[in-house]
């Protein structure tokens, strides 16, 4: 076990360090990054300062080094247009993303586990058909299209939410339904098949050979073991949901980490772009990395074969 | 005793019959493909079908709506917009912008991933490692966020989209024609190769390439899908297609200003046009999955 | 027949594919009987039907198959027409079936005391506490050793063979009348097969049930059983008391069979011994199933299938060889039409 999780924490490090890599060769490469990190309308002396802040003068893998320890000492540099550190900013949005995205979750569960489940236990039938067309449409439609679309009919046509900004449940419920159907269609699929692989299984087949009532075949034997992967998940997913709630975001403005991606682009505030990027990466690896320790500790199987 | 048929066994045709008629209609996705023609279609001829210049508007006919509503007329079938432009006339060339940005994204993101695959797989050892630890590390960003950081950097236009677009989703390619290759190199014929002494690169091009090529096609026409939400996407946060041209997410990004005072017909349009082609390429891909390629299946 | 506990008359079970186009006949015809407290066992090479005939004598067949003819008289009601709340209540109560894989069959995530107690909860209303007694009880009865701990365990922390022995106990929770085996030792090494099987026995003559064991092994037929049935294609082929066709076997099928007969030391798969593979269930020839593969066909096995021919009481066989007037009949004129059907 702990051989499993030096290697997975490894693992993620390496991933950490490729994606700076990345980011940082995105930014060099493609010009002087100075004219992305100093205001625009700055006075030669302060590029000058800024060049070799950055060590624009050095070789690259000093450059390289000086960038990442920046980054690990929590320095990703000052927004140019709020005037303050860019990690500030992010903490100050960070709560309505969270708000937002657990709202979406929950809502993506509640849809995504029922229909799921429903879907495989009638398998070929309507509700199957109807789970499809459901998760086929939100797979496939653009988040702002259903936002808009929902802004006019219950904002502009009947008038009962409000169409943006932040405050109450109400003003949650459109953008948390935008960004959940999404999630509700994965969570709705992976339900599915997964519940499909159990009922298949032999101890649900063993739990009808004895007699059981089907209901609690299915809501006891089957559901426990076929949420496990869903559940997981989910737990990835709540993080994704942080970092991509950009278009949802922006089109309800709701502020969020999203909407302060979008500020960052409108304003051409580079260093809140690149805050949010590497941020949301890191995120991303952190948490896919404690979902496979957690689930090593569930399931012995794991540890064994990788 | 006797020996009986009964009729559902006498209903079983010949097995070719039978692959045959599963060919041709099973499933069929008519309606999407039809779409999807007549999309490139539009795109092709937008020059001819177009009845205005898509950019140049007269504010004197600005937020015309649409004709069957009061104040609109045949003139302006679908109305127009902010500055006056018909919006009939951008949809149609809105489509070539995103027939060309999501097929030519496609092809690159498909191109990269295809070779970066083959490679991976087939040579294994520290070009595997490399590549596919790059691949994790890319694939933890989310799609949007990246094309955004990416869009950032190097500016919006038309061409950087679709380079941004292709750097974004080779990812997914690569993982999975990895995946393909490497049960391909188990595989009889790929062994036979290898002890007749072909060159690795023979094999890769004679025996693997055409052997991936079908998941390739699958995974195209998904990803064809995904691509243009994302272009749209772009756009939409002004990142992608720079104004004035007319690409449907952009419209849509205009148009939101006018959705709160009712001029609807602006955001409408074009994102019922995004979402049959998505929804069209998404159909015909899961299709084709299923036809083609049967291991892809659970993707 | 009225006094037999279980007799299975002309049952046909079928997979029929979705479009309805591919039939595959797994049980054809079957005709058996079984007295209590005594033991049938079905032999039969892989594919041949074994699991999908005790899948239906249970009425719990995958969605693709239905029972499409014929009836199971089980303690004299006939459950091919049974309401399915009525069938549920048949299940685990008086007739119980071990799994193929039974190192599958119990759920990861449940205790053992939970697993083993669910029958009594749900056919006897048995209390939480009182169905985890008898769980305890149970568990001590299929010879494991402090049951008061393994209770409380998952399955992931009990060996398989002792898992094995909980599948038995789940079977023998409610007392059922009848135990369907379904290959339930292929899994185990020889020892614990050996002990497995005398466990089986013990219960069986303490609680007086009747057992169908399937099985590929005709070594553990000789030891276990009474009754002896051959299944061939989905088909019954032969069948009798064990000791009167073992020495004495009608069937081609079963001559080979015994041919070919393992130790009980020997690795299993053995039944695969014969030549030739069996026909496509989806796609039976017009004749005898097992012509093509037979020693002794002749004309007639290919163009006409033998029916089930009752030698003496209890004992029959699906083959021209046994027909009372065998050499009367080879003669006959074959009909044009089933000439035309091959
Ligand atoms: N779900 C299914 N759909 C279609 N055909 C099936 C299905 N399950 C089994 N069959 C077919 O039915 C026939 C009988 O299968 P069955 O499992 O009853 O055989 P068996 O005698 O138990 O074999 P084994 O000794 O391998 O367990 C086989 O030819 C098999 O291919
Ligand atoms: S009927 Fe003919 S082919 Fe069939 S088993 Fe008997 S002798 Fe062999
Ligand atoms: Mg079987």
């Amino acid at each position: 076990m702990k051989q499993f999780i030096v290697r997975r924490v490894g693992y993620s490090l390496l991933s950490l360090f490729l994606l700076s890599v990345t980011i940082f060769l995105f930014v060099r490469v493609t010009g002087d990054p100075t004219t992305l990190l100093v205001e625009p309308g700055a006075s030669p002396e302060d590029i000058e300062n800024m060049r070799h802040q950055f060590g624009l003068d050095q070789p690259l893998w000093v450059q390289y080094w000086l960038f990442a320890t920046s980054f690990v000492t929590g320095d990703l540099g000052q927004s140019f247009y709020y005037r303050t550190p860019v990690l500030e900013l992010y903490f100050q949005r960070l709560p309505n993303s969270l708000q937002l995205a657990a709202v979406a979750m929950v809502l993506s569960l509640l849809i995504g586990i029922p229909s799921g489940i429903l879907a495989a236990v009638r398998v070929g039938g309507f509700w199957d058909s109807a789970g499809k067309t459901f998760s086929l449409l939100g797979l496939s439609l653009p988040q702002f299209w259903v936002g808009l679309v929902l802004i006019l009919f219950f904002s502009v046509y009947l008038g009962w939410l409000p169409s943006s900004g932040s405050g109450g449940i109400l003003h949650l419920l459109m953008p948390a339904f935008t960004l959940g159907w999404y999630f509700a269609a994965a969570h709705m699929r992976l339900t599915r098949s997964s519940m499909l692989e159990v009922l298949d299984s032999e101890y649900v087949k063993l739990a009808r050979l004895k007699g059981l009532p089907e209901a609690l075949v299915i809501g006891k034997h089957a559901l426990k073991n076929a949420l496990i992967p869903v559940i997981t998940l989910a737990g990835i997913n709540l993080v994704v949901m942080i970092n991509v709630a950009v278009v949802v975001e922006t089109v309800f403005a709701w502020p969020g980490i999203g909407r302060l991606l979008y500020e960052g682009i409108t304003f051409r505030d580079f260093p809140v772009v690149q805050c949010v990027v590497v941020l949301g990466g890191s995120m991303i690896i952190v948490v896919n990395l404690l979902v496979d320790i957690l689930y090593a500790y569930i399931d012995p199987r794991i540890r064994l074969e990788s | 005793m006797t020996v009986t048929t009964t009729p559902l066994a006498a209903a079983a045709a010949s097995p070719a019959a039978r692959t045959l008629k599963l060919w041709r209609l099973e499933g069929f996705p008519l309606i999407p493909v039809l779409i999807l023609l007549l999309i490139a279609f539009v795109a092709v001829f937008a020059d001819f079908l177009a009845p205005y210049d898509p950019q140049i508007g007269s504010l004197a006919r600005r937020f015309r709506p649409p004709a069957w509503e009061a104040g609109g007329s045949m003139a302006h079938l679908l109305g127009t917009d902010h500055v006056g432009r018909d919006v009939l006339s951008r949809l149609i060339f809105g489509a070539r912008v995103s027939m060309v940005v999501g097929l030519t994204a496609v092809l690159v993101a498909g191109g990269i991933g295809t070779l970066l695959g083959i490679l991976s797989g087939y040579l294994g050892g520290w070009v595997d490692q490399v590549i596919m630890r790059v691949t994790d590390a890319w694939l933890a960003l989310p799609a949007l966020t990246f094309a955004i950081f990416l869009a950032a950097i190097v500016g919006p236009s038309e061409l950087n989209i679709i380079v941004i677009l292709g750097g974004v989703y080779w990812t997914r390619y690569a993982r999975v024609v990895r995946g393909e290759v490497l049960s391909l190199k188990q595989r009889e014929f790929v062994r036979l190769a290898v002890v007749a002494g072909c060159s690795k690169w023979l094999i890769m091009r004679r025996h693997i390439l055409p052997n991936v090529l079908n998941s390739a096609i699958v995974l195209a026409t998904l990803m064809l899908g995904v691509v243009i939400v994302t272009e749209a996407s772009l756009s939409f946060l002004g990142v992608g297609v720079p104004p004035p041209k007319p690409a449907w997410g952009l419209m849509m990004a205009d148009g939101k200003k006018g959705l709160m005072v009712g001029y609807w017909w602006l955001t409408v349009f074009p994102g019922i046009c995004i979402m049959l082609m998505v929804l069209s390429a998404n159909l015909l891909g899961d299709w084709l999955r299923v036809k083609l390629d049967p291991q892809l299946r659970q993707l | 027949m009225a006094n037999k506990l279980l007799s299975l008359e002309n049952v046909s079970a079928h997979y029929v594919s979705q479009q309805g186009t591919r039939v595959v006949r797994a049980v054809d015809e079957v005709t058996l009987s079984l007295d209590a407290g005594e033991t049938l066992g079905i032999v039969g090479e892989s594919g041949s039907g074994k699991s999908t005939l005790a899948l239906t004598i249970l009425r719990l067949l995958p969605k693709a198959a239905r029972i499409v003819g014929g009836r199971i008289m089980f303690e004299g009601e006939d459950l091919v027409d049974k309401p399915a709340a009525e069938m549920r209540r048949v299940r685990g109560k008086r007739i119980a079936m071990i799994l193929q894989d039974p190192m599958a069959s119990l759920n990861p995530l449940f205790t053992i005391g939970d697993q083993v107690g669910e029958p009594l909860r749900v056919h006897e209303g048995a209390s939480r506490s009182s169905a985890w007694q008898r769980a305890i009880d149970l568990i001590k009865s299929v010879r494991i050793a402090s049951p008061q701990t393994r209770v409380a365990q998952f399955p992931h922390e009990m060996s398989g063979g002792m898992r094995q022995r909980i599948v038995g106990a789940i079977g023998m929770s409610c007392e059922p009348r009848l135990l369907i085996a379904d290959e339930p030792t292929t899994s185990l090494d020889l020892t614990i097969q050996a002990q497995y099987l005398d466990l089986l026995r013990e219960l069986q003559r303490t609680h007086g049930l009747a057992l169908i064991f399937i099985t590929h092994n005709l070594g553990i037929v000789a030891k276990m059983c009474d009754q002896l049935a051959v299944m061939y294609a989905g088909r019954v082929v032969e069948q009798g008391p064990v000791s009167r066709v073992f020495s004495q076997p009608l069937h081609p099928y079963t001559k080979a069979l015994l041919g070919s007969i393992p130790r009980m030391t020997e690795e299993r798969e053995q039944l695969t011994a014969i030549d030739g593979q069996p026909p496509d269930l989806a796609n039976l020839p017009a004749g005898c199933s097992f012509a093509a593969r037979c020693p002794a066909a002749f004309a007639r096995c290919q163009v006409e299938a033998p029916p089930d021919f009752t030698v003496e009481p209890g004992r029959s066989a699906r083959c021209w060889l046994a027909a009372p007037t065998v050499h009367a009949s080879i003669d006959q004129t074959i009909p044009l039409s089933r000439s035309a059907a091959s």
